[in-house]
């Protein structure tokens, strides 16, 4: 039987829309590459900015000491990212402090410890919390955490590492849940039958035994939360402060490279340098996450095989 | 090592996981009790059915929940025949574990990682820059039509998003229909597109909705992605047309929050803001689950 044509049709679009993913993902690199491309190759931008200068301390004016210092705006504009670089790493090593140990120590209580009307409970409020709208929780931060957290540890600014951080953090605590309490799940039940036979109380089973062999999913999880505290930018945009200070406290303001984005591009010149920059800056973020979820996924891929072996 | 220290940190472990689990309960719960108490009260007909007045200090949201409703309408035009049919692709047209497969799905998961400010440089630099000002080009002679933040534009910035959400969803209720439906099918004289059509698709409905509904929910309530390719803070008129800009629940929730004159004036029609986002993302989300555990509970007496 011959196929009519509307079938051929219909099946040249499965098979189109199969390889959108990849296109998509090439297309995002190579336009955002495109608008940050000017960075390097054009003489009119690369008077106005160089990467040299969005890298190592500049002096403002002739005789005045180095600094890195980003005022995209001001009378002589300074591009250094790095007080952005460094206000991206201090908000993400905060998150993950907080967000990490919680989420694996609860993913273990629900694995191994917890009766099961606890574990079918536990997972709709982890989904509700993975629901929450990262607007929602920047705006939470903002109007509610920051106050409380500027009274308890007696902050000088409202708006700081801290609670920019903790916020952060609930925005992580589902996917390292998620990933963790997989792995954990995985590790077959004959693990844990095995060890308890040899006399083991179950926190040692859970810690000796099922704990190590769900160790590369677990560092996964800690690997994709890193990969989403990197990105996020509403949370970080609402309750940074958004000040580009370059110190590493965190009771200080900071900005965020992704929150610079957010907060600049609505206003620039297009085509300026500064314009640019905010492009270049995407691409950064763009392959560094890449990256990240690169790698993630395959600890996850290769602990699923190894557990699919044992069996 | 002897019991008694064993019982103490077999204890102090269970403790302290238990504490950790009831934390996460707690916090949430911490955050929803704030927004609903501090909400609820502000919630009228009037609130959901008019527009702001006075600077956003007095009447309601009505043009924001239009735009939000008009976005992901949208979006989900876009999103669901193109996440859908990936499924297919993988599951039923796909030779099983090719190279081809391995990378679309590895570009799937990729493209879920990819930052949500990421997209929305995207959204500016592909679809208006490029698409936008490429149309006014070529069919307007350069006349400023479509090469601007319009609806449309954030609309498919945020399929693009959504599409790992859609795929995942409908790949996983593919997954488990057996393969003898599909050997029945053929047997029965049935090409490979009638066999989808009338032997998988109607299986899948239930996975392809949860789907559906979880990117409406993600695609609700993202507002980095739109920030630059559409969303405006105040509209006088309703989007209509594919070119107008529009109003969001979640870019109003950023605004009022940050850039609004008086905080204190505006507080309780912004928690108010939240609430509804919250309600709308919330219902979704419930919805899905409640779908996906019906499928699933299906598919388990089925086989």
């Amino acid at each position: 039987m011959k196929k009519p044509l509307s079938e051929k049709i219909i099946e040249g679009f499965i098979h189109i829309s199969a390889a959108m993913a990849i296109v998509s993902l090439v297309l995002i690199f190579v336009f955002i590459g495109k608008e940050a491309l000017p960075m390097l190759t054009s003489h009119e931008v690369r008077e106005e900015v160089t990467v040299t200068q969005m890298v190592l301390p500049q002096s403002p004016e002739p005789g005045e000491p180095k600094e890195f210092s980003w005022q995209p705006v001001s009378r002589v504009p300074k591009y250094s990212l790095m007080p952005l670089f460094v206000g991206t790493v201090k908000v993400t090593v905060v998150a993950l402090l907080f967000a990490i140990p919680l989420s694996i120590m609860a993913a273990l209580f629900t694995s191994e410890f917890a009766p099961s009307w606890v574990r079918e409970s536990i997972k709709p409020v982890i989904e509700l919390l993975a629901g929450i709208p990262s607007v929602v929780l920047g705006f939470f931060a903002l109007i509610v955490m920051a106050t409380y957290i500027q009274n308890w540890f007696n902050m000088d600014f409202r708006l700081n590492t801290l609670t920019a951080g903790i916020a952060l953090g609930l925005a992580v605590i589902p996917i390292v849940y998620t990933v963790s309490e997989d792995a954990l799940s995985a590790v077959p039940q004959s693990y844990r039958e095995g060890a308890l036979a040899l006399g083991a109380t179950p926190w040692q089973t859970a810690w000796r035994v099922v704990l190590p062999s769900a160790a590369p999913g677990i560092f996964a999880a800690c690997v994709l939360g890193f990969g989403r505290a990197i990105g996020e930018t509403m949370i970080v945009l609402m309750a940074s402060g958004n000040a580009p200070v370059m110190d590493l406290s965190i009771g200080y303001p900071f900005r965020s490279l992704s929150a610079t984005i957010a907060a600049e591009l609505g206003e620039v010149v297009r085509g300026s340098g500064h314009y640019h920059v905010l492009f270049f800056i995407g691409v950064l973020l763009f392959i560094f996450t890449f990256l990240i979820n690169f790698s993630g996924q395959l600890f996850v891929d290769r602990l699923k095989e190894k557990m699919a072996g044992t069996k | 090592m002897n019991r008694k220290l064993i019982n103490f940190i077999s204890a102090f472990f269970y403790t302290l996981t238990g504490l950790a689990c009831a934390s996460l309960v707690i916090i949430v719960a911490i955050i929803l009790g704030n927004i609903v108490v501090n909400g609820i009260s502000h919630v009228t007909w009037e609130f959901l059915s008019t527009a702001p007045k006075a600077g956003m200090a007095e009447g309601g949201i009505f043009p924001a929940i239009f735009g939000t409703a008009f976005l992901v309408l949208l979006m989900t035009i876009a999103v669901v025949p193109l996440g859908v049919s990936t499924a297919i692709y993988l599951q039923i047209y796909a030779p099983a574990k090719s190279r081809w497969v391995h990378a679309v799905r590895m570009a799937i998961q990729n493209l879920a990682g990819v930052p949500s400010i990421v997209f929305g440089l995207f959204g500016l630099g592909f679809f208006i820059e490029f698409m936008g000002k490429g149309i006014d080009k070529i069919f307007l002679g350069g006349e400023l039509y479509m090469g601007q933040p319009a609806i449309i534009w954030a609309s498919l910035t945020l399929a693009l998003l959504t599409l790992p959400t859609v795929v995942v969803s409908t790949e996983e209720a593919l997954r488990v229909i057996p393969k003898a439906h599909r050997e029945v099918a053929f047997s029965l004289g049935a090409t490979r597109w009638q066999m989808v059509r009338y032997v998988i698709l109607p299986q899948a409905v239930g996975g392809i909705l949860t789907g559906t509904i979880l990117a409406v929910s993600r695609g609700a309530g993202e507002v980095a992605p739109i920030l630059f390719t559409g969303a405006a803070y105040y509209l006088p008129y309703l989007p209509t047309r594919l070119n107008h800009q529009f109003m969001e629940l979640g870019y109003h929730v950023y605004v009022m929050a940050t850039q609004s004159p008086d905080v204190d004036a505006t507080l309780p029609i912004l928690y108010a803001t939240v609430l509804v986002l919250l309600t709308l993302t919330f219902t979704l989300n419930f919805t899905a689950i409640i779908i996906r555990s019906k499928v699933r509970r299906k598919l388990k007496i089925g086989k």
